[in-house]
């Protein structure tokens, strides 16, 4: 060790720092999530109108619930930095971490570029809402804030985790409350009869029958997609046993509570055959309100769930190739940490640019409509693979270190009745998404094939294979 | 030019901005510091 180092430093190691509570993980997992209530979520009308949405809402939020019990038990165990990456090296084993590893960043950066994308379309319409810019005028910002919103994140990202989830705290909160302030104004206490369910619902809501429904699983998910990476801030967390447990479920809950409102006003507010198809839906509802206030609200809103869940992917993203990178799943280089900020700041640097791609791209226009649900499937696509992952890794943990065998921050009640009912709710969304994006499903699956071969032939050789396995624990049972 | 073409330049600009001090600031971090320090972080350690 360079004596340099150390003097600069005080310290001959350097790791990230345990400076979160309670409130950042909350913000980390809802802020990913919330922006799934101002867009997305509407496209479950489009695969099955809006009986099948509510539908998706309330089944979704059952198989997100077991995800968050599932990972409050574990990752309040398995305390560290890459969330159920970490979770499958220790439980099951390189190959299957290598996977999760590679599912979790598809996810969150796939995400990442699909918020960009909103950010830069949410720029376009108050350009051409609010500043009487003309269409093409409007179009050529677009781009350009895409851009800007991954950079001015990944800065963010790059100084610190205790600002970068301070300033998630903040803007996660104000886009609840603008769900919250749109309904107050709307609802039928108001009196202002904006709500319209009887007349939009008459027209065959249900056009696709219970087909339409399970359809509709497969955007379901964009409710609370995302919840379970407050496993990532693990590592960063003063009291994990407390924090994520206490963190993750009250996220859930608040997820739970936007989604349901986000339904019903949004249903009331614009007739389905629309909402299902509309880029920025909770933004749109505001318009129609008529009231200039709700609609700079809902801006707003929008604007700050966008922001607030690039915020989180950027963070997530990184700490799961940052923890790849330090057991050389992938090369050490992007395992290191900054020496003044602590931050991993090589993974951060290096998915900005891919993030900036999928935006960009995504951004193109096919037709009228920009590519944002083609974005958005393979983020599902990658979240749902790391879900299926999930039930395996309870039973296993479960089997090899029973209750009572380790020191566990959480245990998750009514086992195995959670990892049971999240099995059967993956096999469902997989039927789902493969009826509307068979291909996407099929080329995802292809892609982890192919890197899982590459994994065993090229990369296994350098993994340290007696480094990575840091808990202290017992001999499993079995073993 | 437009106002709508400038803050689009602007928002560019800013961008290449942020990018390039990144990466200087990467690039300086990783001359200042030797390697085994910077990849000195284990799992669950402060």
């Amino acid at each position: 060790m360079s004596t340099a180092a150390t003097a600069a430093t005080g310290t001959d190691h350097i790791g990230l720092r345990r400076v979160l509570g309670p409130a950042h993980v909350w913000a980390l997992g809802v802020g990913i999530v919330l922006v799934g209530e101002f867009m997305g979520w509407n496209f479950t009308i489009d695969n099955g109108g809006p009986w099948a949405a509510l539908v998706a809402c309330f089944v979704s939020g059952l198989l997100y619930t077991c995800v968050a019990m599932i990972d409050s038990e574990v990752t309040s165990t398995v305390a560290a930095a890459g969330g159920q990456y970490t979770q499958a090296k220790h439980i099951v084993g390189p190959l299957m971490a290598f996977n999760v590893g590679l599912y979790l960043v598809l996810a969150y950066t796939m995400l990442e570029a699909a918020d960009a994308i909103v950010v830069g379309d949410l720029v376009k319409s108050m350009a051409a809402d609010f500043g009487g810019a003309s269409p093409e005028e409007a179009d050529k910002l677009a781009r350009p804030f895409v851009t800007l919103s991954v950079m001015v994140l990944a800065l963010l990202n790059y100084r610190g985790v205790f600002m970068t989830l301070s300033v998630n705290i903040v803007i996660t909160a104000f886009a609840f409350f603008a769900i919250l302030l749109l309904l107050l104004n709307v609802g039928p206490w108001s009196g202002t009869h904006l709500l319209q369910h009887e007349a939009f619902f008459s027209n065959n809501s249900l056009p696709y029958g219970w087909l339409g429904v399970l359809a509709s699983l497969q955007f379901g998910m964009w409710y609370y997609l995302g919840i379970e990476g407050t496993c990532q801030s693990a590592e960063e967390v003063r009291s994990p046993g407390r924090a994520i447990p206490l963190g993750t479920m009250t996220g859930m809950l608040t997820l739970v509570i936007a989604a349901v409102i986000t339904w019903y006003v949004c249903t009331g507010l614009i007739p389905w055959e629309y909402l299902g198809i509309a880029a920025t839906p909770m933004y749109d509802a505001g318009k129609l309100t008529g009231s200039w206030n709700l609609q700079v609200l809902m801006w707003v809103g929008s604007a700050f769930a966008a922001l607030a869940s690039a915020n989180g992917c950027i963070n997530d993203a990184s700490r799961a190739w940052f923890s790849m990178g330090r057991d050389r799943y992938l090369p050490a280089w992007f395992g290191a940490v900054h020496p003044t900020y602590h931050t991993p700041y090589r993974a951060i640097v290096f998915l900005v640019p891919i993030a900036c791609a999928f935006g960009l791209t995504g951004y193109t226009q096919i037709q009228g409509q920009i590519m944002l649900n083609q974005i958005i499937t393979f983020s599902i696509l990658a979240g749902l693979l790391g879900y299926t992952f999930m039930p395996i890794n309870m039973i296993r943990f479960r089997r090899m270190w029973p209750l009572g065998s380790i020191d566990r921050g959480y245990v998750h009640p009514f086992h195995p009745i959670p990892t049971l009912t999240l099995g059967a709710l993956c096999a469902l969304t997989f039927v789902a998404v493969s009826l509307g994006y068979g291909r996407n499903l099929l080329a995802i699956m292809a892609f982890f094939i192919v890197i899982s071969v590459w994994f065993v032939v090229r990369r296994y050789q350098f993994v340290r294979r007696g480094d990575q396995f840091t808990m202290n624990w017992p001999r499993p049972i079995g073993y | 030019m437009t106002t709508w073409d400038m803050l689009a330049n602007a928002a560019w600009l800013v961008s290449a901005l942020i990018a390039i001090w990144m990466v200087v600031d990467l690039l300086k971090v990783g001359k200042e510091y030797p390697e085994e320090f910077l990849t000195s972080s284990r799992e669950g350690q402060e």
